[in-house]
Order: C-alpha cells, then sequence, then structure tokens
C-alpha cells in the first residue's frame, strides 16, 4: 500500500509526505518534470496533491498528476485522494482534490494546509492505516 | 529618504524563454492571471449595511482598514522593491515588481472602500488615528528595520512575516462582518487581497528557502533563531494593537487565534515547522467559513466524524490534457 504525492521544488507536499514516511508509510513521489516518464501504480494508492493555478476552471491539478491518472491502471488502483493547499485562496481551497475525486469518482479523504500541522500528520496517518486494513480484509 | 536607493549594478535583457527557476514562471502566471482593480467590486451596494452600524462599529471599521492600508504602503513602496536587488534571478526581480505594484492597487482599494462608505472628516480622522497608534507605527517601523538592514534573507523573513502573518489582526474584521451578512462586497475586496497576499507569502517564503541552501549550517540556525525572535516580538505588538482595537467590540480573544493559525501559516511559508497549538487556532469557524467557503466541512473521511465518503463537488475543468 502505497501514498503517491506530486509536490512542485516548493517542496511543501514533500515536507508533509517525509512525515507520513517517518510515521512508517510507504510514500513515492511523482516526477518533477511533466515531460519524465510518469509512474506505474501495481497496488492500491491513495494520492495526495497540492492545487496549482490561477482559477477555479484551469490549472488546478498539476501536469504531473494528469499524466499520472490518464493512465487507466493507474485510475482503477486510486483508492481516494488528500488534498494539501490553503484557505486563503478561498473558494479553490484543495480545488485539485475535489476535481480528482470527482473525475475519478473516489473519496476526498482529508485535506491540509501548507506543510501540515502534527494534527494533520496523525489523523492521516491513522486514516491510511485504517483504510490500509480494509483493503486487506476485502481481499481476504 | 535620507539613504541611498540600492539598485542593481548590472541588468541584462530578461528572456523568459530561458526560465532558471520555474517557480518564477509560474508565480507570475498567477499573479497575473489574479489581477484585479477595485473598480470592478460593486462596493456601494454595501452602503445600506454600513448604515446599520454603530458610530463605534463604523470606526473600528475605518481604523482596521487604514492599518491595513498602512502596510500595504510599507510593502508596496519598501518591502517588495528592497527585495529585487537581492534576488537570484532576473524573473524573480520581475515578479517583485508585479508584487509591489498589487500592493500599491490594495493599498488604494481602502481608499475606494472609505470613499465609498464614509465622509471626508470620518476618512481624516482614522489616518490620524493611524499614524498616531503606537503599536501600529512600532509593526511598520520594525518591518522597515529589516528592510532597510544589510541581510538579505533576514529581509526576506520580515516580508513574509508582514504579508503572512501582520495583515491578519485587520483582516479579521471583514470576514467578521461578512459572516454577519454586513458589508459583503468589500469582504469580497479583501478576498482577493487575502489571495494575493498568500501568493505573496508563498513565494518570498519559497526564496527565503532558497537562498538558505547558499549559506552554511550555522547561518541556518542562527536565521532560524532571528525568525522566531521576530515573530515573537511582532507577535506581542500585534497583541497590543488587537486589544487596542477590538477591546471596544469584545472580539480580541477570537482576533488573538486567528493571529495564531495564521502565525503557523507564515512559519510554514519559510519551511519551519508550527509553533502554536491547536488549542489556540482553533479559529471561529465562522470566520473560517468567510475565508473559504467550504474549509470548514468537517467531512473529510480520515477527520474522524465523518462516517460516510465523499466524492469531491461537481467541478468542471478546462484543462484538455485529461485522456477521459
Amino acid at each position: 500500500m502505497t501514498v503517491v504525492y506530486y509536490s512542485s521544488s516548493s517542496n511543501y507536499t514533500h515536507a508533509f509526505a517525509q512525515k507520513l514516511r517517518a510515521a512508517g508509510q510507504h510514500c513515492v513521489r511523482l516526477p518533477l518534470l511533466t515531460k519524465d516518464d510518469t509512474l506505474l501504480m501495481e497496488e492500491p494508492f491513495v494520492l495526495i496533491t497540492p492545487t496549482y493555478g490561477a482559477g477555479p476552471r484551469r490549472g488546478a491539478v498539476p501536469k504531473q498528476v494528469i499524466k499520472f491518472l490518464n493512465v487507466p491502471q493507474n485510475r482503477e488502483l486510486l483508492c481516494g485522494v488528500i488534498g494539501a493547499g490553503n484557505t486563503n485562496f478561498g473558494e479553490t481551497y484543495c480545488q485539485a482534490a475535489h476535481i480528482v475525486a470527482q473525475k475519478c469518482q473516489v473519496p476526498l479523504l482529508y485535506r491540509f494546509e501548507l506543510l501540515g500541522l502534527p494534527e494533520d500528520v496523525r489523523n492521516v496517518n491513522e486514516g491510511l492505516n485504517r483504510l490500509w486494513k480494509q483493503k486487506l480484509q476485502r481481499r481476504a | 529618504m535620507a539613504e541611498k536607493v540600492k539598485l542593481i549594478s548590472h541588468v541584462d535583457a530578461i528572456n523568459w524563454n530561458r526560465i532558471e527557476d520555474p517557480v518564477d514562471d509560474e508565480v507570475w502566471d498567477r499573479l497575473t492571471a489574479n489581477f484585479w482593480l477595485p473598480e470592478k467590486v460593486p462596493l456601494s451596494n454595501d452602503v445600506p449595511s454600513w448604515n446599520t452600524l454603530t458610530p463605534e462599529e463604523k470606526q473600528l471599521t475605518m481604523r482596521v482598514f487604514t492599518g491595513l492600508t498602512l502596510l500595504d504602503t510599507v510593502q508596496g513602496t519598501v518591502g517588495a522593491v528592497s527585495l529585487i536587488p537581492d534576488s537570484l534571478t532576473p524573473h524573480e526581480e520581475a515578479v517583485y515588481t508585479n508584487i509591489a505594484f498589487m500592493e500599491s492597487v490594495h493599498a488604494k482599494s481602502y481608499s475606494s472602500i472609505f470613499s465609498t462608505l464614509s465622509s471626508t472628516k470620518e476618512i481624516d480622522d482614522a489616518f490620524r488615528w493611524s499614524t498616531e497608534n503606537q503599536n501600529l507605527q512600532r509593526k511598520a517601523d520594525i518591518v522597515l528595520s529589516y528592510y532597510r538592514g544589510d541581510s538579505p534573507l533576514k529581509r526576506k523573513v520580515a516580508s513574509t512575516l508582514l504579508e503572512s502573518f501582520l495583515f491578519y489582526s485587520g483582516f479579521y474584521l471583514p470576514m467578521y462582518w461578512s459572516s454577519h451578512a454586513k458589508l459583503t462586497n468589500t469582504a469580497d475586496l479583501i478576498r482577493l487581497i487575502i489571495r494575493d497576499e498568500a501568493v505573496h507569502g508563498y513565494y518570498i517564503g519559497y526564496k527565503y528557502q532558497k537562498g538558505l541552501e547558499r549559506v552554511d549550517e550555522a547561518t541556518r540556525e542562527e536565521l532560524k533563531a532571528y525568525t522566531f525572535d521576530l515573530l515573537f516580538e511582532l507577535y506581542e505588538n500585534e497583541v497590543q494593537y488587537t486589544h487596542d482595537l477590538y477591546d471596544s467590540v469584545g472580539l480580541s480573544e477570537d482576533v488573538k487565534k486567528f493571529l495564531h493559525y495564521n502565525a503557523n501559516k507564515a512559519l510554514m511559508n519559510l519551511g519551519y515547522e508550527p509553533m502554536f497549538p491547536k488549542d489556540v487556532t482553533d479559529v471561529n469557524p465562522a470566520i473560517l467559513s468567510a475565508l473559504s467557503p467550504n474549509a470548514d466541512e468537517n467531512h473529510d473521511f480520515f477527520s474522524g466524524s465523518g462516517s460516510s465518503y465523499v466524492i469531491g463537488k461537481a467541478v468542471n475543468t478546462e484543462d484538455d490534457d485529461w485522456d477521459f
């Protein structure tokens, strides 16, 4: 069970993923550059994405995330999405996570701001552990 | 204006087809796409609502906005400009010119609010208050002293704290009015300012972290200690300023939670871990909701109380690179 995340060179989401790693989650970062090959997933995973762009309707989802989700096998294995954002962006707070959840018909599992607070790391870590357990039980 | 203006010694023609740091390009696009002017916001629709406020509430509102005007003026004419000579790339210089101009738009937009809602005498009284309030003047003086100092990275810390922390004692009030269905058009304008400041704080904080990569470990430690010291200094002053403004309407404690919440975000913009614990950052949900309409919905599956999955709300995207 894996957490896949995109983080630009500002490394905000990367900092959050590092804390999840320290808590024992397996986290994999999407390539920084859109021209690089994307990942092909082979087991269920959760995606963490920040929100980009200027307006509510364009460019909110990072291009690398779109490229990754354009692969049908990746979409099939996507269990849910977590949004990284900033409430100062008003109604577009965590817009990319909302869009992915809707487009891929998966649950929006959690949202956090910037690097995430310690509570956010704890909530996500515990939530992921519950989710992985459910997936294993369903498989068994 | 005694000191000499520091200028870059050498300039090459800027080539936007050769980007050294993609964040410069992204932030430029975002800032220019966000461009707005106060004339686009129908502020005059707030006149009936303004007339329902008590004289004390009107005075508080005017004072809050002159305080914000002062900060935007500092940032527009000194702060963002002072960052230009320290830039790592030519595109960074260009982004600061955009930031400086938008800060001047912000500063002017408060005057649009004033002239729509208030009389010349009330406006003059409020500006006089802003020059006489010690805590407001002190906050501008603290930041200005770092802008004049000789450390590029300390300048960025001061600038990020201004963008991401010092505005929020003021931003609280229009969010409060908005949550009571008052001055809603003014609140729309303030939300545009908040959105801009969020990008500014993010960008300057990011450039600070880029700068940290170029100094040794001892300097990094020193800058971290400096950041927390400056935040404490500004925080103590901010608490006093909050009491000056909000004691008369009984909102000071609520405002302080909003200060803590935003101080944490300012620290994160600089790459540091948040400092204030959750029990002092639990912002009034009505204020959070006025800031970001769906932020306080406690529906996230991992939050504990939410037991049902929520699929994202219907949001169409016009991006054409999706394959499905």
